[in-house]
C-alpha cells in the first residue's frame, strides 16, 4: 500500500514536472536571447542600435547596427497585411457565423485549414512567381519584390487566424442577443452590425492580434519576396529588409562569436519582445473579455 | 423599409465576396503549384540524387531529410506534450503555477520561427555540441510544435467524460490506474491526431532550420543523425532564390514545392481521416 503511494506521487511528479518544462522552455529562450546579445553592447551602443537607421555590419570603413529601418520594413509589411487580412477576415468570419448554410461551413472549413497548413516557404515562392510579376506589371516596376508583395502573402499568413478565432468570437455571443434585436424588427443585418460584432469585439481584436503577432514574427515570405534591400523604405513600392530575414540572410554568414553575430540576436530579442507584448496584451483582453461575461 | 432591405442585401454580397476571395485565394495557390509542378513528378525526380549543382537529377536527399527531422520532431514533441497536457487536464488546479503554465503555453506559440532557429543554434548545436545536424534541426523544431501538441492533447482528454475517471476511482483505482485504464485509451486517437496536424506544420518549416543543420546541396543520404541534411522546405528556398540559374531551375522548384504540399496534405489527410473514424465511433 505505501509502494502504490510512492508510485502515485512519483507519477505526479513526473508530470508536474513535464507541465513545468514550457515554462522553463519560455524563460530559456528568453535567458538564451539576453546573454547572447548582451556581449554585442560591449561594441555596439544601445543608442545606436535602436535608435540609428543604418546597418552596415561588414563596411571596411565603420560597421554600424542599427536597426530602425528594419523595425520600419517590419512594421510596414505587417501594417499593410493587416489592412488586407482583417476585413477580408471579419467578412469571412460573419459570413460563415451568420449567412452560410451547414453545407457551406462544411466546405469552408477545411478550406480554412487546407490554407492554414501551406508552408511559408510555398507562399514565398508564390510571391516570387506569381504575385511579383503581377505587381510590376501594375505598378509598371522593374521587379515586383517590395513591401507590397510581402503585405500580400503575409496577409495570406494571418487570415485563417483571424477567420477561425473571429468566427469564435461571432459564434460565442448568447442567441438571446440577436432574437432581441430581430424582434425590434431589425434586418439579420443590422443585428449582425450593431449587436454581435460589438458584443464579440474583444474576440476579433484578439483575433486581429495574433495574425499580427504572426506577421511580425513570419520569415520565409518575407525573405524571398521583398528583395531585402537593407535601407530605410520611402513607400510600400520599395524594397524592404524586415528584421526576420535580416537574421536569416546575415546569421549563416557571419562568424560564431563575433559582434555580428551578438548583434543578430539582439534584433531576436527585440522581435521576441514585441511578439511577447502582443500576446500578452491579447491575454489580457481575453481575460477581462472573460470575466465579463460571466 | 426598402432602403434597410437594400443594405441588407448589399452586406450579405459583401460578406459573401469575403469569402470568395478567400476560396480563390486558395484555388489559385494550389492551382498554380499543381499544374505547373504535377507534371515534373517521376519515380526518378523522387528517387535520384541531385546533379550537375542542381540543374537536373531529383530530390531524394531532401525528401529522406524531411522525413528523419520530423521523426526527431516527433520523439521530442510527442511525448513531452502529451505529458504536460495530462498534467494540465488530469493533475493540475487552478493554482498561480497552472495559471504561469499555460500562459507560457501561448506565448510560445506565438514566438517566431526564426527565433527558435536563433535557440537551437545557441543550445543544440554549440553548447550540446551537436553540431550543424538532423539532430539539432529535429530537436529545434520539437521545442516549436510542443504548444502545439499540448493544446491538441489537451482538447482530446477534455472530450473524455468525468464519469469514465469516477468509475475507476470508485472501483479504489489510483488516479494514474484511472489515467491509464480509463482515459489514456479513449483520448489517445484524438491527441495523435492534433499531434499529426502539428508535425505537418513542422515539417513544412524552413526559418528553424536555416542554421541548426539544413544543407544547401549533398548529393547523398545523410548516414547519421549527427549529418547536415538537404530538407524539402529549404531545398524550394533554395532553389527559387540563391540558385545560379533561377530561371533554368524553375521546374524543379515546381517539382518540390509540389512534393512538399503533398507531403503536408497526406499528413493532415491522415488526420483528417483518423478524426472522421474516431467520431464515427464515438456515434456507435
Amino acid at each position: 500500500m505505501m509502494l502504490k503511494k510512492y508510485k502515485e506521487k512519483i507519477i505526479h511528479g513526473v508530470f508536474f514536472f513535464n507541465g513545468l518544462l514550457v515554462v522553463i522552455v519560455l524563460l530559456g529562450i528568453f535567458a538564451l536571447l539576453v546573454f547572447t546579445s548582451i556581449p554585442a553592447f560591449k561594441e555596439i551602443s544601445l543608442r545606436q542600435f535602436l535608435f540609428s537607421a543604418s546597418w552596415n555590419p561588414t563596411s571596411y570603413v565603420k560597421s554600424s547596427y542599427g536597426i530602425v529601418s528594419m523595425l520600419v520594413s517590419t512594421l510596414m509589411v505587417t501594417l499593410g497585411a493587416l489592412l488586407i487580412s482583417i476585413p477580408l477576415g471579419i467578412g469571412t468570419a460573419a459570413y460563415l457565423s451568420d449567412v452560410a448554410s451547414p453545407r457551406v461551413r462544411e466546405i469552408a472549413k477545411p478550406i480554412i485549414e487546407i490554407l492554414a497548413g501551406i508552408p511559408s516557404v510555398v507562399i514565398g515562392f508564390l510571391g516570387i512567381v506569381l504575385v511579383g510579376p503581377l505587381i510590376a506589371k501594375i505598378f509598371g516596376l522593374h521587379n515586383g519584390l517590395n513591401a507590397v508583395n510581402g503585405s500580400v502573402l503575409l496577409a495570406v499568413m494571418a487570415l485563417p487566424t483571424i477567420v477561425s478565432l473571429s468566427e469564435d468570437a461571432l459564434k460565442s455571443v448568447p442567441k438571446s442577443y440577436s432574437q432581441a434585436s430581430l424582434a425590434l424588427g431589425a434586418t439579420h443585418w443590422q443585428t449582425l452590425i450593431r449587436v454581435k460584432i460589438p458584443a464579440a469585439i474583444s474576440g476579433i481584436i484578439v483575433a486581429s492580434m495574433l495574425g499580427m503577432g504572426r506577421a511580425i514574427g513570419e520569415t520565409m515570405t518575407v525573405l524571398m519576396a521583398t528583395g531585402c534591400a537593407p535601407a530605410m523604405p520611402r513607400n510600400f513600392l520599395d524594397s524592404v529588409r524586415t528584421m526576420t530575414s535580416t537574421i536569416a540572410i546575415e546569421l549563416g554568414e557571419v562568424p560564431y562569436n563575433t559582434a555580428h553575430y551578438y548583434a543578430l540576436f539582439g534584433i531576436g530579442l527585440v522581435l521576441f519582445i514585441i511578439t511577447f507584448i502582443v500576446n500578452m496584451s491579447s491575454d489580457i483582453i481575453l481575460h477581462k473579455y472573460e470575466r465579463k461575461a460571466k | 423599409m426598402t432602403g434597410k432591405r437594400l443594405r441588407e442585401i448589399l452586406g450579405f454580397s459583401l460578406l459573401k465576396i469575403s469569402i470568395g476571395i478567400v476560396g480563390l485565394i486558395l484555388i489559385i495557390i494550389l492551382y498554380d503549384i499543381v499544374s505547373k509542378g504535377a507534371g515534373k513528378i517521376s519515380w526518378e525526380f523522387l528517387s535520384s540524387m541531385p546533379k550537375k549543382g542542381m540543374t537536373e537529377g531529383g530530390i531524394l536527399p531532401a525528401i529522406v531529410g524531411t522525413v528523419l527531422v520530423t521523426i526527431i520532431t516527433a520523439i521530442l514533441a510527442v511525448p513531452l506534450g502529451m505529458g504536460c497536457a495530462i498534467y494540465l487536464n488530469e493533475y493540475a488546479r487552478d493554482s498561480k503555477i497552472t495559471r504561469l503554465i499555460r500562459m507560457s503555453i501561448r506565448n510560445l506559440s506565438g514566438v517566431p520561427s526564426i527565433v527558435y532557429g536563433l535557440f537551437g543554434v545557441v543550445l543544440f548545436v554549440q553548447s550540446m555540441h551537436l553540431g550543424t545536424s538532423i539532430l539539432s534541426a529535429g530537436l529545434t523544431l520539437g521545442l516549436m510544435t510542443l504548444p502545439w501538441t499540448i493544446t491538441a492533447s489537451e482538447e482530446a482528454l477534455k472530450s473524455v467524460p468525468d464519469s469514465y475517471r469516477e468509475g475507476a476511482l470508485a472501483l479504489g483505482a489510483t488516479k494514474w490506474q484511472a489515467i491509464k485504464t480509463n482515459v489514456l485509451p479513449y483520448a489517445i486517437p484524438g491527441m495523435l491526431t492534433g499531434t499529426i496536424l502539428g508535425l505537418a506544420r513542422a515539417a513544412g518549416e524552413t526559418a528553424p532550420i536555416l542554421f541548426t543543420g539544413a544543407a544547401f546541396y549533398l548529393p547523398f543520404l545523410p548516414r547519421s543523425l549527427f549529418s547536415q541534411f538537404m530538407a524539402l522546405p529549404y531545398h524550394l528556398y533554395i532553389m527559387s532564390t540563391q540558385h545560379h540559374a533561377i530561371t533554368k531551375v524553375r521546374p524543379i522548384a515546381y517539382g518540390t514545392a509540389f512534393v512538399l504540399i503533398a507531403l503536408v496534405f497526406t499528413m493532415n489527410l491522415f488526420a483528417i481521416i483518423l478524426r472522421y473514424r474516431l467520431r464515427k465511433r464515438k456515434m456507435e
